[in-house]
C-alpha cells in the first residue's frame, strides 16, 4: 500500500531526467520535499510518534524501489533513522549512515559515506554509542568518481550521542544496501529483457540467439538470488538482524559483477553511454556493492559464525531464516 | 516476462511443518546407519533397502499421497523438510527415492482405481521401487525422438521392445515408468507417446548395470525385447504421455535435491576446519557457501509454496535447478583446490575420499533431471524470449 503510493511519487517525481540533474549538482530539495510532504520519512517511526509503524517485511518493498528508481537522496536512511533513534530524536534532515567511523587528532573521519556528497546529517557508530553528526561544518571529501553521490566527511564539531543497540545501524546499512542493489538489478533486467527482444541484429531479434538467451536466463536466476535473499533480512522484529543481513549483503554483492556484466554484454555500446538509462543503475550496483561492506568483508564474518556455531551449514543458515 | 521473476515471493516454511522437523530428527537418530562421509555423500544413489523399508514402517514413504493407499498425505511443505533432514544426513534413499518424489504422484494423478489401488500401497510399504524410463541411447535432450514402441496386441496388451539407457537403479527396482511411442513415428514428436508401467520381472526385460567413473553401478541399460504388456500397463491416456512427463519433471526440478548434493561434503570440510589451527583462513570461502545455499534455500522454499498451492512451477523449478547445480557443482570446485594447496600437509583420508567421489560426479549434477543448456531454454521461453 505504501509501496504504491510511494511509487506514483517515484513515477512521476524522479524520472531518469531527475536523477542525472541531481547528481549533476542540482538542488535535491524539490524532490525531497515531495516525499517527505507525503509522510514517507515517518513509515518506520512508532505509532506513538505519528508514524505508520511499518512492519519490516513491507518497509522492503519501499527499500526497493527507492533502488529500482536509482532515487539520488538517502531515503532510506532517513526513513530507517526513526526506528534507530529514540522517538523524536531524528532531525529533519537528510540523514544518512556512516559505514565506518575513524577518531582524528581534530575530529571524526567518516570515509565513504553513501550520499556523503549532500546528506546534512550522518548517524555513525563509535562502538559505544550512536553519534549524530551535523553536515553544516562537515569537510566533504569527494570520491572523484564520475556522478557519484559519495564522500568522505571530516567533522569537528562534537555530535550528539544516544545509546545504541548492539550492531543496529551496522545491520540497517547492509540490509538497506542489499534491498537497493535488489531493486536496481530488478529495474537493470527489465531493461536488459526488454532490449534482447527488441535489437534486432542478422534479421532477427537478439534476444532469439541461444548464446543470448542463456545469459538472460543466467542473470534472471542471480536476480531471483538477490531479491530473495534481501528480502530474507527484513523478516520479523523492529530491526534486521546483523547475520541475516550479512547474507544478504554478501550475496546481492556478489551478485553485482555478473548482473552488470550481462545488461551491458546484451546492450552493446549504447548500454554504457551516459545518455542510456541503464547506466544510472549499473553505476548504482558497483557503488553499493561496497558499500556498508562488500561480499569480502561480510562472507568471513559469516563464516566465524557458521563455525562458532558448531551446526552444519544447513542448519545454521535455517536457524537465521526462522529467527 | 519479468513476471518469472515476481513468481518468487517470499515464503517461509510454516510451523507444522517445522515441527515435523523434529520427527524426522528423531527417526533418522535412531535409523540411520552410521556411515562414513564418502558413503552418505552418495545419498540420492545410495541404495538401501532396509532403510527405505524402515522409513516406510514409519509411514514416510508416499508422504504426499492420499492416507487411503497408505500415504501421508502430508503437504509439499513437510516434504521439503523430509528431504532436506534426509539428504543433509547423507541418508541412503535411492531405493523409494523416485517412487516417492515421481511415480507415485504420476500413478495418484493419473492411474486408474486398480493401478492406485495395486501400486500405491505397495510403493508406501517401501514394496514397489520404481525407476524413470525417459533416455535412450538417441534421445537425451531431444526427449521427443524416443523410439522404444509399444504395439496394440490381439488380447487388447501392448508389445514393448526398444532400449532404455542412464536408467538410475533399474537393477533394484521392481517397476519402471517408461516413456515410449504408441502411435506414429519419431518425426510426430511429443504426439503418440505414451507412459507404460513396465513389471521389470517380466520376460524379455533385461537390466544391465553399467559402471561409472566412481566405481559404482547407479545406471543402468536397459532391454525390452518382444516384453508383453497387459492392457492395465498404460498409465493415463494413450498419446498424453509428453504432457504427464512434464508434470512429473516440475517435482523433479523444484526441491532440495537440488541443493544438497554437496552438502555432505561442504560439512565435513567445516568440521575439519573447527579442528585445524589454519580454519581463519577460510571464513570466507564458509561465508561464501552459507550465504549462496541461504539464498538458494530461499528460492526452493518459494517453488514448494507454489507447489503446496496446487501449482505447477514447471519453470521457476528449472531456475532453481540451474542455480541449484551451479552451487553444488562449486562445492568440490573449491574444496579441491584448497586441499591441494600445500602438496606437504596431511589431508584428512575421509575428507579426501568424499571430495575425490564428489569432484567425480559433479558433472552429472548438471545433466540429470534435464541438462544445463535445456533448463536454460526453459527459463529463456519462461521470460518471453522464445
Ligand atoms: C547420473 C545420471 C542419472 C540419470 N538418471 C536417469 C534416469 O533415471 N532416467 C532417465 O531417463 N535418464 C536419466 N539420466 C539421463 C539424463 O536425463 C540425460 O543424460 C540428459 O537428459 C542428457 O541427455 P544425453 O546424456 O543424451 O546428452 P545429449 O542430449 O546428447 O547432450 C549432450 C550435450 O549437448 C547439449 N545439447 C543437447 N541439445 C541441445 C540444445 N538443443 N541446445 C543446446 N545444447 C544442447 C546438452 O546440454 C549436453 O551438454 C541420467 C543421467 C545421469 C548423468
Amino acid at each position: 500500500m505504501f509501496a504504491e503510493a510511494l511509487e506514483d511519487i517515484l513515477r512521476d517525481r524522479c524520472t531518469p531526467a531527475v536523477v542525472r540533474a541531481i547528481e549533476a549538482g542540482d538542488d535535491p530539495m524539490l524532490l525531497w520535499s515531495a516525499i517527505a510532504e507525503a509522510g514517507f520519512l515517518e513509515l518506520l517511526a512508532p505509532e506513538s510518534a505519528g508514524g505508520a509503524g511499518l512492519p519490516l517485511d513491507e518497509f522492503f518493498e519501499v527499500a526497493l524501489l527507492l533502488g529500482r528508481y536509482a532515487v539520488p537522496l538517502p531515503l532510506a536512511q532517513s526513513m530507517a533513522a526513526r526506528a534507530l533513534l529514540p522517538e523524536g530524536a531524528c532531525p529533519a534532515a537528510m540523514l544518512t549512515f556512516a559505514p565506518g567511523l575513524r577518531r582524528e587528532a581534530d575530529g571524526w573521519c567518516c570515509p565513504q559515506v553513501p550520499f556523503g556528497a549532500i546528506a546534512t546529517a550522518v548517524l555513525a557508530d563509535d562502538g559505544d554509542a550512536l553519534l549524530l553528526f551535523d553536515c553544516q561544518d562537515a569537510q566533504r571529501l569527494p570520491t572523484g568518481v564520475a556522478h557519484s553521490q559519495a564522500a568522505g566527511l571530516r567533522f569537528t564539531a562534537e555530535p550528539q550521542r544516544f545509546a545504541r543497540d548492539g550492531q543496529a545501524l551496522r545491520a540497517w546499512g547492509a540490509a538497506l544496501h542489499a534491498a537497493l542493489i535488489a531493486g536496481a538489478m530488478a529495474r537493470a533486467f527489465e531493461m536488459t529483457l526488454q532490449y534482447g527482444n527488441e535489437r534486432s541484429q542478422f534479421g532477427k531479434s537478439i534476444g532469439k540467439f541461444q548464446a543470448i538467451q542463456h545469459q538472460l536466463s543466467v542473470m534472471a536466476e542471480q536476480v531471483a538470488a538477490s531479491r530473495l535473499a534481501a528480502r530474507a533480512a527484513f523478516g520479523a522484529g523492529t530491526a534486521p538482524g546483523l547475520l541475516q543481513a550479512a547474507l544478504a549483503k554478501a550475496r546481492t554483492s556478489e551478485a553485482v559483477v555478473p548482473v552488470a556484466a550481462t545488461a551491458h554484454a546484451v546492450h552493446g555500446a549504447i548500454g554504457v553511454t551516459a545518455e542510456y538509462d541503464l547506466q544510472l543503475y549499473t553505476r548504482r550496483l558497483q557503488e553499493w556493492r561496497l558499500a556498508h561492506g562488500s561480499e569480502a568483508h561480510w562472507h568471513p564474518v559469516i563464516g566465524q559464525a557458521l563455525l562458532d556455531s558448531g551446526a552444519p551449514v544447513a542448519d545454521f543458515i535455517r536457524d537465521l531464516a526462522a529467527a | 516476462m519479468a513476471n518469472l521473476l515476481d513468481n518468487f515471493a517470499y515464503a517461509t516454511v510454516p510451523p507444522h511443518a517445522q515441527a515435523f522437523r523434529a520427527e524426522v530428527r528423531d527417526f533418522l537418530a535412531t535409523e540411520m546407519p552410521t556411515l562414513p562421509a564418502d558413503v552418505r555423500a552418495r545419498s540420492w544413489m545410495g541404495f538401501d533397502a532396509g532403510f527405505s523399508r524402515r522409513l516406510a514402517a514409519r509411514g514416510w514413504v508416499g508422504v504426499t499421497l492420499p492416507q487411503e493407499f497408505g500415504g501421508a498425505a502430508l503437504d509439499a511443505f513437510s516434504r521439503f523438510v523430509l528431504v532436506e533432514e534426509l539428504l543433509t544426513a547423507g541418508a541412503p534413499v535411492a531405493g523409494h527415492w523416485i517412487a516417492d518424489r515421481q511415480s507415485g504422484p504420476l500413478i495418484a494423478k493419473y492411474g486408474t482405481p486398480a493401478q492406485k489401488a495395486f501400486y500405491l500401497p505397495r510403493i508406501c510399504a517401501g514394496e514397489a521401487f520404481f525407476c524413470i524410463g525417459m533416455s535412450e541411447p538417441n534421445s537425451g535432450s531431444d526427449l521427443a525422438s524416443v523410439g522404444t514402441r509399444a504395439t496394440p496386441a490381439a488380447d487388447g496388451g501392448w508389445r514393448l521392445n526398444g532400449r532404455k539407457i542412464w536408467t538410475t537403479n533399474a537393477q533394484n527396482c521392481q517397476y519402471m515408468i517408461a516413456l515410449v511411442r504408441s502411435s506414429g513415428d519419431p518425426q510426430d514428436r511429443q504426439k503418440g507417446l505414451s507412459q507404460f508401467i513396465v513389471d521389470l520381472s517380466l520376460p524379455g526385460v533385461t537390466v544391465r548395470p553399467i559402471e561409472d567413473l566412481t566405481g559404482d553401478a547407479h545406471f543402468t541399460e536397459v532391454f525390452f525385447d518382444d516384453v508383453s504388456l497387459a492392457a492395465d500397463a498404460l498409465v493415463g491416456a494413450e498419446g498424453q504421455g509428453w504432457e504427464q512427463v512434464n508434470a512429473e519433471l516440475a517435482f523433479e526440478r523444484s526441491g532440495p535435491e537440488r541443493l544438497y548434493s554437496s552438502i555432505v561434503l561442504l560439512d565435513r570440510w567445516i568440521e575439519v576446519l573447527r579442528d585445524s589451527p589454519d580454519a581463519s583462513r577460510h571464513l570466507a570461502t564458509v561465508g561464501r557457501f552459507a550465504a549462496h545455499l541461504a539464498a538458494l534455500r530461499h528460492l526452493s522454499v518459494s517453488c514448494t509454496a507454489r507447489l503446496a498451492a496446487g501449482e505447477s512451477p514447471v519453470i521457476e523449478a528449472a531456475l532453481v535447478k540451474d542455480i541449484g547445480t551451479t552451487f553444488e557443482q562449486e562445492i568440490p570446485a573449491v574444496i579441491s583446490a584448497l586441499l591441494g594447496e600445500d602438496p606437504q600437509a596431511d589431508v584428512d583420508a575421509e575428507l579426501l575420499r568424499t571430495c575425490a567421489y564428489v569432484s567425480q560426479v559433479a558433472p552429472t549434477y548438471s545433466l540429470r533431471g534435464g541438462t544445463r543448456e535445456i533448463l536454460r531454454g526453459m527459463i529463456a521461453r519462461g521470460l518471453g524470449l522464445r
